[in-house]
């Protein structure tokens, strides 16, 4: 199916084409402790950047970052949502959980501070590296959270080379 | 160095599909801790990694791995064999512990970059 073909659904997305192939967004959701499809998300997102052919230092940040926010979902919360929007200067991503929030955002960017559980972390996960990893491959990144409201959190990733438009392949 | 030559110089046994053995390595990375891996390996590295389940094939496609290697005699779960054939990837297994392993990559020239 084309990209300009409008709205579809494809892997666990759906994803929407808009403005003469230059705009894309699309929405992921994301449910707790689903190990089986965890990274799933990302790995679609990479490709439809990889699609649209996105420069490939935007896309490995943004394939790192994703990662990191799409298993702090599976890990943390019963269930969330992953939104893409990609325009021609950048991509930003937002993340919407209904966990039970965080409760010092200052301490949770900490390197090193987790409080993910022992079972977690002998899965090498919850090393307190997910959120400066963040951080450190965006340029913007907000994070709205309070205890019993769920965690926002979105970043967006800007293009430094113009993108050719007409080579745009089929999704 | 293609993957399919550490296998034969390792002796590793492949638990995935013989698919993508031809694919060159470009250095290589060890951890267990998935957030330094997906944070600090690069493109066409081979990954050194106790983890045996399915999600290290997520981090190995999300930044283009060219393959893993489970030490210590640790088997894949059945779930992560399935997910690297679909993501074509190469899993390999030795009995060997991580720091024998490196050690013999190093000695065939493959490095950290």
């Amino acid at each position: 199916m084309s990209l300009a073909a409008g709205y579809m659904k494809k892997g666990l997305g759906i994803h929407m084409m808009q403005n003469k192939e230059t705009t894309m967004k699309g929405v992921f959701f994301l449910t707790g402790k689903d190990f089986a499809n965890a990274g799933a998300a990302s790995c679609e997102l990479k490709t439809i950047l990889e699609k649209m052919q996105i420069e490939q230092s935007a896309i490995r940040r943004a394939a790192i970052a994703a990662f990191e926010a799409e298993m702090n979902i599976i890990i943390y919360t019963p269930a969330g949502m992953m939104k893409y929007s990609i325009t021609p200067d950048y991509v930003k991503v937002v993340f919407q959980d209904m966990g039970h929030g965080i409760e010092d955002i200052e301490l949770a960017m900490t390197e090193g501070y987790s409080t993910a559980p022992d079972y977690i972390r002998e899965m090498g996960f919850g090393s307190g590296m997910g959120l400066p990893n963040i951080k450190k491959n965006t340029d913007e990144m907000k994070i709205s959270s309070a205890p019993g409201a769920g965690t926002t959190l979105e970043f967006i990733i800007k293009f430094k080379q113009e993108r050719d438009n007409e080579n745009i392949r089929d999704c | 160095m293609k993957i399919s030559e550490i296998v034969e110089g390792l002796s590793l046994e492949v638990k995935s599909a013989n698919v993508n053995l031809e694919k060159e390595v470009t250095g290589g990375y060890v951890s267990d801790l998935l957030s330094d891996v997906i944070a600090n390996c690069k493109e066409g590295n081979i990954w050194i990694t106790l983890q045996t389940h399915q999600n290290i094939i997520a981090v190995a496609t999300l930044r283009e791995l060219s393959g893993i290697i489970l030490v210590n005699g640790k088997a894949p779960d059945a779930d992560t064999i399935k997910k690297a054939n679909e993501e074509s990837i190469p899993l390999m297994a030795s009995s060997l512990p991580a720091f024998e392993i490196v050690g013999r990559l190093y000695n065939l020239g493959i490095r950290c970059r």
